[in-house]
């Protein structure tokens, strides 16, 4: 594995480019050490090893199957529900470790938000698909309170315009494109710390796409971003840092730019260039 | 070809199988209709659905259904207040606590429990769940509507239950992830986003169990007595449409007198009641059709 971005410090990690060290200010956030994931028998993540910055973007990168949606679910303790899964290693945020004997898993939730590969819409109003988080978190006080979040969380997805002449409608009856980002306005109107997206844009068109992707460079003043994503372009506009997964390893893990431009291993260039995977 | 032919053979078999229970359903319904018509010819219908009063065996008759409807709602009320919250509850348990082992055990024990004969519940209800019924209930009569009421409800609880659970477990995983990305608790996700998205699942399961209560005849026929009382009352004899229709059958009426056609004027509305119950469910299904993609 090659990465130019060391887990240590546990605050500050230096960053190395070309040869020249160029300072990564942003704390970290995620710091990832030696996880492996097995679902039953089978191994799906091996070693990993990351520390993710807070207020950046990260992309993980690499052909289907390699364990890219799988190790995102590991940062939000999603797959403590599939039966048979297990995990070691460590996962510490903000310095707490996350698979700790006394962490409140859902507490934990609340802090690192999801977006699914498959939009998962509840079937509920669209307003309540929103406001199912505030609702089960106490989060506003007032129905005013909780319509204002909705509001906003939805215009913060994109997805306000088209939807607040039918907010009481059922969400099923939403386009795909406009499932996923409902899905996301679920996800930031509970304000989380860290927002995990996985291929968030792959059922969308260019332009709903390009919206997503200005929300993501818009949301990463507030959140933490890890975004995965099959879409090389994609990768190279929105993230910040890049992470390239292979087999359940990672194999290269470092500026986006330098991914693209200068990667250190073999395997990466290939992949980003388009000749495997 | 002849694989095409052999289709065609499978296809026509298959058709005839259809035709068999629709012929045999529409068969049903033509004898009660006819008989119906014959009884209605001599009995006003106002009488039929208004009268508090059924007699039609005694020298006095009266033919006033309405002591054997509350009858069986009574009964099949109680029954349902037993399943349906506790096949709710072992439904979540099952489809969202449990673990797999657990579920191994429990899913076909439930299952045998249904395939239990319904004369045994009947005499379960009055050889024992009266008697002990009694002991905290002084008041409570040997034969009465509470005790096979609670019978029926611990029969219809495994089909409750059951079905229940199917709907739950049909239910994406996506959206469980959904709720638990939000913060929300087994117990939130469970009961505010399983429960709701397997709605129409579930009042399928509920209304099939209702029906099969309405239509339960065994354990009321043993255990609730036969006495067509217009009463709400659950401690006291009473008779449903079931237990009436088994007494005139299997007594000694001669067939094709007054007497013996009431049994398929209260059959018909028996069959108008289950009838008007699945269409309730259609309903109910097509408000709350789950569209998932
Ligand atoms: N619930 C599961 N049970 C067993 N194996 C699983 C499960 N989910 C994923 N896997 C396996 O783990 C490996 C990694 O899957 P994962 O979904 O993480 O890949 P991915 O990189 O997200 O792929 P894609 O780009 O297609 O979404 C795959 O081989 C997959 O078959
Ligand atoms: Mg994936």
């Amino acid at each position: 594995m090659t990465t130019d971005v060391r887990p240590l410090p546990p605050t500050l990690s230096s960053v190395v480019r070309a040869g020249t060290p160029v300072a990564e200010t942003a704390p970290v956030k995620i710091d990832v050490r030696n996880l492996n994931f097995y679902y039953g028998q089978k191994r799906a993540l091996d070693g990993i090893s990351m520390a993710i910055h807070a207020n950046r973007v990260t992309a993980f990168i690499g052909p289907s199957g390699c364990g890219k949606s799988t190790f995102l679910r590991t940062l939000n303790r999603m797959n403590d529900i599939i039966p048979g899964a297990r995990v070691d290693g460590s996962v510490t945020i903000d310095g707490h470790d996350a698979y700790g004997s006394g962490v409140d898993v859902v507490s934990l939730r609340r802090q690192v938000g999801m977006v699914f590969q498959k939009s998962n819409p509840f079937p509920k109003s669209i307003f309540e698909n929103v406001a199912y988080g505030l609702r089960i978190n106490n989060l506003t006080r007032s129905k005013a309170e909780m319509a204002e979040r909705v509001e906003e969380s939805l215009r913060a997805a994109a997805i306000w315009d088209e939807v607040k002449d039918r907010l009481h409608e059922s969400a099923l009856a939403l386009s795909g494109g406009q499932q996923q980002r409902l899905c996301i306005a679920r996800a930031l109107a509970i304000r989380p710390d860290i927002l995990l997206m996985d291929e968030p844009a792959s059922a969308l068109d260019p332009i709903a796409t390009q919206r997503i992707e200005e929300l993501v460079y818009d949301l990463k003043k507030a959140y933490t971003i890890v975004i995965v994503t099959h879409n090389m372009q994609q990768a190279a506009r929105v993230s910040d840092y890049t992470a390239f997964f292979w087999l359940g390893r990672l194999v290269e893990y470092g500026r986006t730019d330098r991914i693209f431009t200068a990667p250190a291993e073999k395997l990466t260039e290939d992949y980003v260039t388009g000749r495997c995977g | 070809m002849s694989l095409r032919r052999g289709e065609r053979a499978i296809e026509a078999l298959l058709f005839l199988c259809a035709l068999a229970s629709v012929g045999t359903t529409a068969g049903i319904i033509v004898v009660l209709a006819v008989e119906t018509f014959a009884f209605f010819g001599e009995v006003s219908i106002v009488e039929f659905l208004t009268g508090t009063e059924w007699t039609p065996l005694f020298a006095t008759k009266h033919f006033g259904v309405l002591p054997l409807l509350l009858g069986t709602t009574v009964v099949s009320v109680i029954a349902l207040v037993v399943a349906v919250p506790t096949g709710l509850l072992s439904a979540i348990y099952l489809s969202e606590y449990a673990p797999e082992r657990v579920r191994r055990v429990v899913k076909p024990v439930l299952e045998i429990l249904a395939g239990v004969p319904t004369v045994v519940y009947g005499y379960f209800a009055l050889t024992f769940v009266t008697p002990l019924l009694q002991q905290w209930l002084p008041g409570l009569s040997g034969f009465n509507a509470l005790s096979p009421g609670i019978v029926m409800g611990l029969m219809i609880l495994p089909l409750v239950s059951s079905l229940s659970e199917d709907a739950m477990r049909a239910v994406p995983r996506g959206l469980r992830e959904g709720a638990y990305a939000l913060g929300a608790t087994r117990m939130q996700t469970a009961l505010q986003v399983v429960v709701p998205a397997a709605f129409s699942g579930i009042t399928a399961a509920v209304i099939l169990a209702a029906s099969r209560a309405i239509g339960e005849t065994m354990i009321v026929a043993i255990a609730a007595g036969q006495q067509p009382r217009f009463t709400a009352n659950p401690f006291v004899p009473i008779e449903t449409m079931t237990a009436y229709i088994v007494q005139v059958s299997l007594g000694d009426t001669p067939q094709g007198t007054l007497e013996y056609r009431t049994i398929f004027a209260v059959g018909m509305l028996l069959f108008l009641m289950t009838f008007a119950l699945n269409l309730l469910s259609s309903w109910l299904r097509a408000r709350f059709r789950e569209e998932y993609n």
